[in-house]
């Protein structure tokens, strides 16, 4: 019986993961011929990461456009899944790479200490990005779990020269170790009860006759642990003590990145697993996610104020969006109600909206605050920054009205899908919160406007924006009005969002 | 007949009431570097054109009829159900062309004395954003106008103010918009349930309002968390702390705007929205309302008596005057509406005025304290003479034109709300006092060394004070053509209101 011959592997859809395989290849590439050949001219290294994102990009948009046509499937023997969701994810994730590649260029240019390797874990996490968002099994999930988590650990540490790089590198290792076993446990009881760590397999094992007793308390403390697992990962309040530290020590364009990738990455699996594995439990956990929530968006935005450092206002903001995103994976929760489907749309929408919005935000922060020391990223670096380059600032000004939701941004539109999941299945109170703690958060936005428009700056000096991270901020910030003013844009493209794959 | 209506239509006059400004505001904010001695001449050429249009759009307006005029409708967001829909009836008329009217004058007539460029470009996007508030009639549309607002207002208020300007700013940013995240969620909520009804997803306003039923308790708690909103704009006590700080740190170009127009949008939402969509549970709040409004018209009056800043004097006042404006509204009969309707005109010409003036004598005595100011009366005759006009509208004297809404709505209110007309009466005698009490120490008696140099009013400033005199007399005295375009809407609200509340 254990004849190996016998062994049939599952028929592979080759096209179908062409973006991991082009993000693994330009991988490769940067390593290999990279550490083999001399010092590649400025800006090549972060010019070939760009480049393979654009080709993973148009890959996901041909594939995009095979879903739509031809409907959501599983690939590999149903360990990875092929649908709109999972394509907007990698696609945001796809070009937060691109944004933070060409930011990251001239960030290292300044010091000299231009290097293939960064590049090259930009693209090995991106890999394991979107690897999680696609997969369909819990097992596939923690590969990709890691294979992200272990890339952003040698991120963080990745500025040598900074001790506070290498302690957020050592902070995030130690505390992302803990989340993983957390999660892999959870993965395991949940596999004792059920027998399976398929997505789709886990539903049906939970729903039909001879499923799991109601309250069985293995499987909840599997599921309870596999959501401890990923709230460290997304920094869901109480779990998101590390962010400010790794978000402030790590080089602002790793910042960026890991606000951008990370976030996206981990929040449309944590959408993926409960909402196509748990739903039949979504009482149990419906009640947690919303007490996560409220929790999240409450300290997110209160300790934002008391902050000095721009980029801790920024990592406690990114925990405040966090918060707002669960709500829309709480309006999921009640799914005899009809339109828990727009759950699963906001949180696509707002992930690929944010992923654009953090980036351009941190990029401005890159160009302006020229290293990670603590200095230079308080927020008297923006003090007058309005006044000597009023572009500059204007342009910080969108994306900082766009996080707080000012209508006109695609913040707004992002906030407005939420809410309005929230509000379509009863859950008033928790939209209430948030638009409460939203309006808490602007309190923040608003010290940095003040800094920049309302103070004089210690130096009349011009910040230089070279001419890539203009690019990429430029990019942004076109995207944000774009989507701002016509947000059908994107509403149109996710409309079937809700259809994931389950066979 | 028919051929030329339609030739009318179709020049979307609203849609270029919001856009021409819009407009403006980026020319000269691009004009800034390159050719910065144009940047006033592009404000004035965008602020006059848009007040040429609401000239004529007063004018073509059809009187006597209670519809929407003028309505353009452009789907937006298809999903949502969202469109760029506007449309004006005599509600909005008068505040539109307030609107279109203001902004040119504040633009000739005061100098922001530093930063030209980003002063006219923010003081056009408000313009842009005040009009699309008057003006929409999609509920998404209208919240996106009434949040985009906060931006140039900030942005005002914190840059060519005075000392505490930050504080002021932050302080009015996240009230407003504190109140506002309540309406977003009243908005999303109003439109889910209307869906049932409705059987599609619309954020139109008279849609929601004619075709959608809701339950009492659904219909309360909605019409709570638009009245918050609104309650924080307009501002009724207790929620009116952030209005003193703002009024008094803004630039005066920014204050005039602020109580000519701002602060307008949450007494015109709480006509258009609030007890439209949600008669009943208007009726049911009405007495809470009414008690904030009374107490705003008594404590406004108190707390103005006792200031010693002149414009912080002002600022108060306004607290008692919207606290009128918002008896009339939630009286709920014809004339008092009415009158609340005109009111909103007339406090947003006599306390703009009345902010230009104290903006020009801060001008000229760089103080506003009244204790330090006397005797003008004697150096500046004529700039006495004007604020004594500007001041006696405000007081509500008969023959000026702040007596046609007070007198409207205080019978329009006696018959619905006597207890609390009464009580509100008793801050018209306040308003006098207080006004009255102020020119007396700043005007009378001998002028000393440092009032004796008080400049009389040039002739820019007099052509300026002279087109609110000018509204300010023809309300007053002939208030006619004024009313034949808000009654008949306003009947035909009240119907509605009473159609639903039986």
């Amino acid at each position: 019986m254990n004849d190996l011959s016998a062994f049939a592997g599952p028929s592979i859809d080759w096209f179908s993961i062409s973006p991991v395989l082009t993000l693994l290849a330009g991988a490769l590439l940067l390593l290999l011929v990279g550490s083999l050949t001399n010092e590649w001219p400025k800006h090549w290294y972060s010019l070939t990461a760009a480049a393979t994102s654009i080709v993973a990009i148009t890959l996901s948009v041909v594939l995009w456009r095979d879903v739509s046509n031809d409907g959501a499937r599983l690939l590999i023997g149903g360990s990875l899944t092929l649908d709109h969701f999972a394509l907007l994810g990698s696609i945001a994730v796809c070009v937060a790479v691109l944004l933070v590649s060409l930011i990251t260029s001239d960030y290292l240019s300044r010091d000299g200490s231009n290097s293939p390797e960064i590049y090259a874990l930009y693209l090995t996490a991106a890999i394991g990005a979107v690897v999680m968002i696609s997969s369909n099994d819990l097992v596939v999930l923690f590969l990709g779990l890691e294979t992200l988590s272990l890339s952003l650990y040698l991120l963080a540490a990745s500025n040598r020269q900074e001790s506070a790089s290498q302690e957020a590198g050592l902070k995030y290792f130690i505390l992302g170790g803990f989340a993983s076993a957390f999660f892999l446990y959870g993965v395991a009881l949940t596999y004792g009860v059920t027998g399976t760590t398929r997505l789709v397999d886990l539903n049906t094992a939970l729903t039909s006759y001879i499923s799991v007793p109601r309250n069985d308390v293995i499987l909840l403390i599997g599921i309870g642990m596999i959501l401890v697992g990923f709230a460290f990962k997304v920094s869901l309040a109480p779990f998101q003590m590390w962010t400010p530290d790794v978000y402030q020590g790590a080089p602002t364009p790793v910042t960026a990145f890991m606000a951008s990738v990370g976030k996206v990455a981990a929040l449309v699996a944590l959408m993926r697993v409960f909402v196509v594995a748990f739903p039949s439990r979504s009482d149990d956990w419906g009640v947690v996610v919303l007490v996560l929530s409220a929790a999240t968006l409450v300290v997110g935005s209160v300790v934002a104020i008391v902050q000095t450092n721009i980029k801790r206002m920024l990592a406690y903001s990114s925990i405040s969006h966090a918060g707002f995103i669960l709500v829309g994976l709480e309006a999921a929760s009640h799914r005899d109600s009809a339109n828990a489907g727009d759950g699963l749309v906001a949180v696509g929408v707002y992930v690929a909206l944010y992923a654009a919005l953090v980036v351009g935000t941190f990029g401005v922060v890159t160009v302006v605050a020229r290293n990670s020391s603590s200095e230079a990223n308080s927020l008297d670096a923006f003090k007058g920054l309005a006044k000597n380059q009023p572009i500059l600032g204007l342009v910080m000004t969108v994306f900082l009205l766009a996080q707080a939701g000012m209508p006109l941004t695609s913040g707004f539109v992002a906030k407005f899908g939420v809410i309005q999941s929230a509000v379509a299945v009863g859950s008033y109170q928790l939209a209430v919160i948030a638009m409460v703690c939203a309006v808490i958060a602007a309190f923040v936005y608003l010290r940095i406007m003040v800094s920049m428009w309302l103070s004089d700056g210690a130096t009349t000096e011009k910040v230089s924006v070279p001419m890539l991270s203009r690019i990429a901020i430029g990019l942004a910030v076109a995207f944000t009005l774009l989507i701002g003013f016509l947000p059908s844009l994107i509403l149109d493209l996710t409309s079937n969002l809700a259809e994931l794959a389950t066979k | 007949m028919i051929a030329a209506s339609s030739e009318v239509l179709s020049f979307p006059i609203l849609s270029a009431l919001v856009v021409l400004p819009l407009l403006g505001s980026i020319i000269v904010a691009m004009l800034g570097k390159s050719r910065p001695e144009w940047v006033k001449l592009g404000a004035l050429v965008s602020s006059v054109t848009t007040g040429a249009l609401s000239l004529w759009l007063l004018a073509a307006f059809k009187s006597g009829e209670a519809g929407f005029q003028f309505v353009s409708q452009h789907l937006w967001i298809s999903q949502w159900g969202i469109s760029w829909h506007l449309g004006v009836d005599g509600i909005s008329l008068f505040l539109v062309v307030l609107t279109g009217i203001l902004f040119p004058l504040v633009i000739v007539g005061i100098d922001p004395h530093h930063n030209e460029t980003s002063y006219f470009a923010w003081m056009l996007l408000l313009q842009a954003g005040v009009m699309g508030s008057f003006l929409a009639l999609d509920l998404f549309l209208f919240f996106v106008m009434f949040e985009i607002v906060l931006v140039p207002m900030y942005f005002l208020i914190g840059g060519w103010g005075y000392d505490q300007r930050v504080y002021a700013a932050t302080k009015f940013f996240l009230y407003t918009m504190a109140g506002s995240a309540f309406m977003l969620v009243g908005i999303i909520a109003t439109v889910a349930l209307a869906q049932r009804d409705l059987g599609v997803i619309t954020f139109d306003v008279v849609k929601i309002a004619e075709g959608a039923s809701f339950s009492t308790n659904a219909a309360r708690w909605l019409f709570v968390s638009f009245a918050i909103a609104f309650a924080v704009k307009v501002p009724l006590f207790p929620f009116h702390t952030w209005l003193p700080d703002a009024h008094t740190q803004a630039p005066t170009g920014g204050s005039v705007i602020l109580a000519g127009v701002l602060l307008k949008m949450g007494t015109y939402g709480f006509l258009r929205f609030g007890v439209y969509l949600f008669p009943q549970a208007a009726m049911w709040a009405r007495p809470v309302l009414l008690t904030l409004a009374v107490i705003g018209v008594i404590y406004g009056a108190i707390a103005a008596t006792m200031q010693s800043d002149l414009k912080r004097l002002v600022a108060y006042s306004s607290v008692a005057h919207l606290g009128f404006i918002v008896l009339g509204t939630f009286a709920l009969s014809s004339q008092a509406v009415t009158g609340a309707v005109i009111q909103m005109v007339n406090h947003g010409v006599s306390t703009g005025a009345l902010f230009l003036l104290v903006g020009m004598i801060y001008e000229r005595r760089h103080t506003r304290e009244i204790a330090e100011l006397r005797g003008i009366q004697h150096v500046a005759p004529i700039f006495a003479g004007v604020f004594t006009v500007v001041m006696l509208s405000s007081i509500g004297l008969p023959g000026l034109n702040g007596f046609v809404g007070e007198f409207l709505i205080l019978i329009g209110s006696f018959e619905s709300a006597r207890w609390w007309t009464i009580v509100a009466t008793v801050g018209v005698v306040l308003s006098s006092l207080y006004l009255l009490w102020a020119y007396q120490r700043v005007f009378h008696g001998e002028p000393d060394e440092a009032n004796s140099s008080f400049k009389e009013l040039n002739a820019k400033e007099g052509l300026l004070m002279a087109v609110f005199v000018a509204i300010i007399l023809f309300t007053g005295i002939y208030p006619k053509p004024m009313l034949e375009r808000i009654e008949p809407s306003v009947n035909s609200f009240i119907e509605h209101v009473e159609g639903r509340t039986k």
